[in-house]
């Protein structure tokens, strides 16, 4: 802009001569006000107030670690059971969640054809990511039913019998539930896939023909490699999805049978907020935990993702 | 193309092909096609254990009639809609600046407000709850659609910016350029250059954001309670307490609760899964 200087008159105002250094300050000041007071603050509040004993309207009363040594069993405590068992299913929704990358793939193979009417399957194939988790938790929960459900019929035409039903066994339940997450977040899956499919290189394909790739080694080899980015993107959404967990199980089961299907969110949803009084600390101290298990995957996430933007300077 | 077109397969290879996909289809929404069919039965097939059979007996206006004119479906339905609606304006908006903000401009610290929103976008949202809560009862919106919806808008805004910005950043900058040349000022350039441009991807994130926002059911049972405020997700469930164990006027509690995110699918496809997928290929 100081080229422009020697015919512009002298009396220009201080916001035109830096009025690109301002513009962008200007655009983002809203966003990141809101953004801050309702996301990047809280979570600084969060830690502090896990460091306290609060009901969520008195006097809030520091004591320090002592939430987490209760949480984690530091000293003479045990850990804490609830916490425990929360913690394992936390893990089985990660480890089980991801199943959804290679079915969605599964999928978006089958359907990577140029038939009349595919168009509509795919879209149909997609509908369950859609429906809220909600609605798709409840139609479980009835698929489920004890001696009603179609899935115990089903189970009963091999002899299988579990006692008090999918849901309602501590043994199964969580699988249960899990099985529920992975038909929309498959759906989820299948349509990365299929964009990804569709901006194969069809030369390297055809390249992989001719040099005698086929099935298995072509889609390993040549196929899924290009479809780096889809995958990443999967994987992103699936991990996301499988700690942020909470609706299908306030929905399906609510905790129970025994507490059996808690998960580190809905756990601490349950201090903070539960009937036998707000113990806003102690659920505070659990969502650093769940903050922190997260923490290694944002850390990743970003540090691909700001390879990728390095690379593309 | 991978798997090898199946038009250069054997006859007998296309025709499998062509009646297994209805099969696999079927196969695949018989979670939903079950809760449709539950929707149009009888109260007494549920009593005599007739669960997964036909309906007896078509009763689709009285159940369906029942969830309309009999319950509070239709208060929560609005306040879906008066949540929902707002907030999907007012990310788009906030997005759109940001974007333009973090797409356009070189300075200091670009990068970095940039990650802090793709960041906060990917934090565990229980760890926002108990502060949340407490600055909405403090400035007297818990309980209220108002809360809600402006939690929703700078949640989502972490989302969009990352989807704004990267779309932005794929745009012509000499476009931008050549109005810079021309003097235009940077406000005229982003409202008469870069925002007819980015029509597709506002139509994209409008539907993504609503369908995400109707669907939200956490942010719902921590920030409100009861038919004044809740959306129809929390709605449900004490709907379902009111009906329990009516599994015909569950259903089609539930088909309503999710039909419009659904018929947005349909109708905005293209957009919705151009905005799913952004960044699925490079």
């Amino acid at each position: 802009m100081a080229t422009a200087s020697t015919n512009a008159p002298p009396q220009r105002g201080w916001y035109k001569r830096n009025e690109i250094a301002i513009t962008p300050w200007l655009f983002l000041t809203p966003a990141v006000l809101f953004f801050s007071v309702y996301v990047i603050i809280p979570i600084g509040q969060s830690f502090w107030i896990s460091f306290h004993e609060w009901d969520g309207l008195g006097e809030k009363i520091f004591i320090g670690t002592d939430n987490y040594e209760r949480l984690l069993g530091l000293g003479d405590q045990r850990m804490d059971r609830k916490f425990e068992t929360s913690f394992w299913n936390n893990i089985r929704w990660l480890v089980l969640y991801l199943l959804a990358i290679p079915m969605g793939l599964f999928i978006a193979l089958l359907l990577n054809q140029t038939v009349r009417g595919i168009r509509l399957y795919k879209s149909l194939f997609f509908f369950p990511f859609v429906i809220s988790q909600v609605v798709v938790g409840l139609v479980f929960s009835w698929f489920y039913l004890p001696n009603d459900g179609l899935f115990d019929v089903m189970t009963g035409w091999f002899g299988i019998d579990i006692r008090g039903g999918v849901l309602g066994n501590p043994n199964t339940a969580t699988y249960g539930i899990i099985a529920a997450g992975l038909w929309p977040q498959t759906a989820y899956c299948m349509i990365l896939y299929l964009t990804g499919l569709n901006a194969v290189d069809p030369e390297q394909v055809e390249a992989g023909r001719l040099d005698g790739a086929r099935g298995w080694k072509m889609l390993w080899y040549v196929i899924i490699p290009q479809l780096k980015p889809a995958t990443f993107i999967a994987f992103v959404v699936t991990i996301i999805g499988a700690l942020r967990s909470f609706d299908f199980i306030a929905v399906m089961t609510n905790g129970g049978p025994f507490g059996s299907t808690r998960v580190l969110s809905f756990y601490m949803f349950e201090e903070s907020l539960s009937e036998f009084g707000f113990r806003m600390g102690y659920g505070a101290a659990i969502a650093v935990v769940l903050f922190f298990i997260m923490l290694g995957f944002i850390v990743y996430f970003l540090y691909s993702m700001w390879r990728d933007e390095q690379a593309a300077r | 193309m991978f798997p090898r077109p199946i038009e250069q397969q054997s006859r007998s290879v296309q025709v499998g092909y062509q009646a297994l996909l209805p099969i696999a289809l079927i196969l695949w929404l018989l979670p939903l096609i079950a809760v449709m069919i539950f929707s149009i039965k009888p109260d007494s097939d549920f009593v005599q254990g007739n669960f997964w059979g036909l309906p007896s007996s078509f009763e689709f206006f009285n159940n369906y009639g029942k969830v309309f004119f009999e319950s509070d479906m239709p208060r929560y339905l609005w306040n879906s809609v008066v949540i929902t609606v707002p907030t999907v304006i007012g990310t788009v908006a906030l997005a759109c600046m940001t974007g333009f903000a973090l797409g356009v401009y070189r300075f200091k610290g670009n990068l970095f407000i940039f990650f802090m929103f793709i960041a906060g976008n990917f934090v565990p949202f229980q760890i926002l709850m108990v502060p949340v809560r407490d600055l909405t009862v403090s400035m007297n919106l818990y309980d209220t659609k108002l809360g809600l919806i402006l939690f929703h808008i700078a949640f989502q805004t972490g989302f969009c910016t990352l989807f704004m910005r990267n779309f932005i950043r794929a745009l012509p900058f000499p476009l931008i350029e050549a109005a810079r040349v021309e003097g235009v000022a940077e406000w005229r350039i982003f409202w008469f250059v870069v925002m007819p441009l980015m029509k597709p991807a506002i139509a994209a994130l409008s539907v993504l954001i609503f369908t995400f926002i109707w669907n939200d059911y956490f942010w719902a049972v921590v920030l409100t309670q009861g038919p004044d405020a809740q959306p129809v997700t929390a709605g449900i469930t004490a709907f379902n307490s009111q009906f329990r164990a009516a599994y015909h006027l569950m259903s089609a509690g539930s088909i309503v609760a999710a039909l419009p995110p659904v018929a947005m699918f349909f109708l905005m496809q293209k957009h919705f899964i151009a905005g799913l997928t952004l960044g699925a290929v490079k």
